[in-house]
């Protein structure tokens, strides 16, 4: 019977995590309020705790959660007399229809991931609460995430939910003519889970697939909910074919790069999904950065062998990228395909000429062509740099064996 | 809606007049174009003109000066009327290019539930 009611609760909580997204973002869009909804939710979440294992989980559990909330939320204003303002809502509400899973409930969830990465709040908080209201995260899981402290994450969500409110921070999908500027903003958030995830900063895990996973659950939300955005679709994309490689990205707690990767062991059905999408994004007017990157993605998984990569067309949109977004990391890793078009010594030059002195990858990537063109020593010493620079113990340990490899 | 205070903050300004008579120009045109939903808005004097009044103790004591001895400070301000923050953020982003100076957009409290 343990093992029953155990099954059952997991069951319920899994379901929760799930619908959690949904229930808050509607109860704020009917309460104006984010406080008032998560309370209701977490009180919705007691009484299924209480009811579904012995009645059974409901037809559609979401929607029964969301009805179960939005009842406690008005019981609760009436009961605790708030403010007069709310007193109106919960009364303007009484008769509202209940809500089905898809519909409104689905602009709701969109109303709130605009609102969650508002660039009037902070990056790390427009991160931290689109975790907590739309992934249906703890505080507690997402501190671990971003590995800071459980209190200092508490204080930043409470932060960004006052300023939301004080501010009159709106729930509202932005009109046609913000909305590319930002849904950009968005679809950073996403982007930085996912890379989080990917290639975790530090910590003993060198990839977090709760975080790689989350953003792609999320990610694939804002495509159900706009579907002809090529740049969700592009971001998609990329996130699945980038998502493929996981299981032969790390080998015996070591990275293992693209071109040494097995791969076989790719999943074929997220790089299948990944092209399908890319195409998608690149039939825009104009592919923008997300759509290009799985553009180059996208070249990388069709190959068999590494010797079988486009170099020439990887090289060629990196360039359509750079002029997009003139940054020293794209131009860096344009240089890696240049060095497999051109050579390395072509690629050195235009890498020594990029400040990114405190980035690992960069002194990775000086390692790697120095010794592609014999300057052992130099290669030496760039690849303690990049050691030095990195927290993240898989690539540590692949640095230290292409560097010890150098020693004979 | 909700109250919201644009506050302009700058250091020494150095214009010439025609500069001086396009910015005045342009903040006219904006204060009149919003004035139905203004509810205050005016520059301020320099801040040397500023006198400081403490009656925290058991005298009133009156000093020379700011509050603040900063390089920066704040040169007026704009309390507006709005619906909701995106909204106040673009008649921001026209202020500012009004007065050709950044500001702070910052929401006053909401007022207690009568």
């Amino acid at each position: 019977m343990t093992t029953a009611s155990g099954a059952i609760e997991r069951d319920i909580e899994a379901i929760y995590r799930e619908e959690y997204g949904r229930v808050v973002a509607s109860l704020a869009r009917r309460f104006g309020d984010l406080d008032v909804a998560e309370d209701a939710a977490s009180e919705a979440l007691v009484v299924a705790l209480e009811r579904w294992p012995a009645d059974g989980i409901p037809p559609n559990p979401g929607g029964w959660l969301t009805t179960t909330a939005g009842n406690r939320a008005i019981d609760r204003i009436r009961r605790e007399k708030l403010r007069h303002a709310k007193h109106e809502a919960a009364d303007m509400i009484r008769d509202d229809t209940p809500h089905e899973p898809t519909g409104i409930v689905e602009d709701d969830r969109l109303r709130l991931i605009f609102t969650c990465c508002h660039p009037a709040l902070a990056p790390e908080a427009r991160v931290a609460l689109t975790l907590r209201l739309l992934g249906g995260l703890t505080v507690p899981e997402i501190a671990r995430a971003f590995l800071v402290q459980e209190t200092t994450m508490a204080q930043r969500i409470t932060r960004a939910k006052a300023k939301i409110k004080a501010a009159n921070i709106p729930f509202r999908v932005p009109s046609t003519a913000d909305l590319t500027e930002r849904l950009s903003t968005v679809l950073a958030v996403l982007y930085l889970v996912f890379n989080e995830g990917y290639l975790a900063g530090s910590g003993d895990d060198p990839i977090r697939p709760d975080l790689t996973d989350e953003a792609i659950r999320l990610t694939r939300i804002v495509r159900q909910l706009l579907p002809e955005e090529p740049e969700v679709a592009g971001l998609l994309a990329l996130m699945l074919m980038t998502d493929a490689r996981r299981t032969a990205r790390v080998a015996d707690g070591e990275l293992v790069t693209l071109g040494d990767q097995d791969r076989s062991r790719w999943d074929r059905a997220l790089i299948t999904e990944g092209h399908a999408l890319t195409r998608q994004a690149l039939d825009a007017r104009r592919a923008g950065p997300y759509a290009l990157l799985a553009a180059i993605n996208a070249i990388h998984t069709a190959a068999p062998d590494v010797r079988d990569t486009d170099w020439a067309r990887i090289a060629s949109l990196y360039d359509q990228l750079y002029a997009l977004m003139p940054s020293p990391i794209v131009a860096l890793n344009r240089a890696v395909a240049v060095a497999e078009v051109d050579g390395p010594q072509v690629a050195l030059a235009i890498v020594d000429g990029l400040d990114l002195d405190g980035y690992h990858a960069w002194h990775a990537t000086r390692a790697d062509l120095l010794r592609r063109i014999g300057r052992s020593e130099e290669a030496i010493a760039a690849y303690d740099a990049a050691i030095a620079a990195t927290e993240n113990e898989a690539e540590r340990a692949y640095l230290a064996r292409r560097r010890s490899q150098l020693q004979g | 809606m909700t109250q919201y205070m644009f506050s302009v903050i700058h250091g020494e300004l150095d214009y010439t007049d025609d500069e001086m008579q396009q910015i005045v120009a342009a903040v006219d045109a904006f204060n009149e174009k919003y004035k139905d939903i203004t509810v205050f808005a005016g520059g301020l004097e320099a801040p040397e003109t500023a006198t400081k009044v403490d009656g925290t103790g058991d005298t009133v004591v009156v000093t020379d000066g700011p509050f603040l001895e900063t390089k920066e400070h704040l040169g007026g301000f704009w309390v507006l009327e709005i619906s909701d923050l995106d909204a106040a953020l673009k008649l921001a982003g026209e202020a500012s290019k009004a007065c050709a100076l950044p500001l702070e957009v910052r929401p006053f409290q909401a007022e207690p539930p009568a």
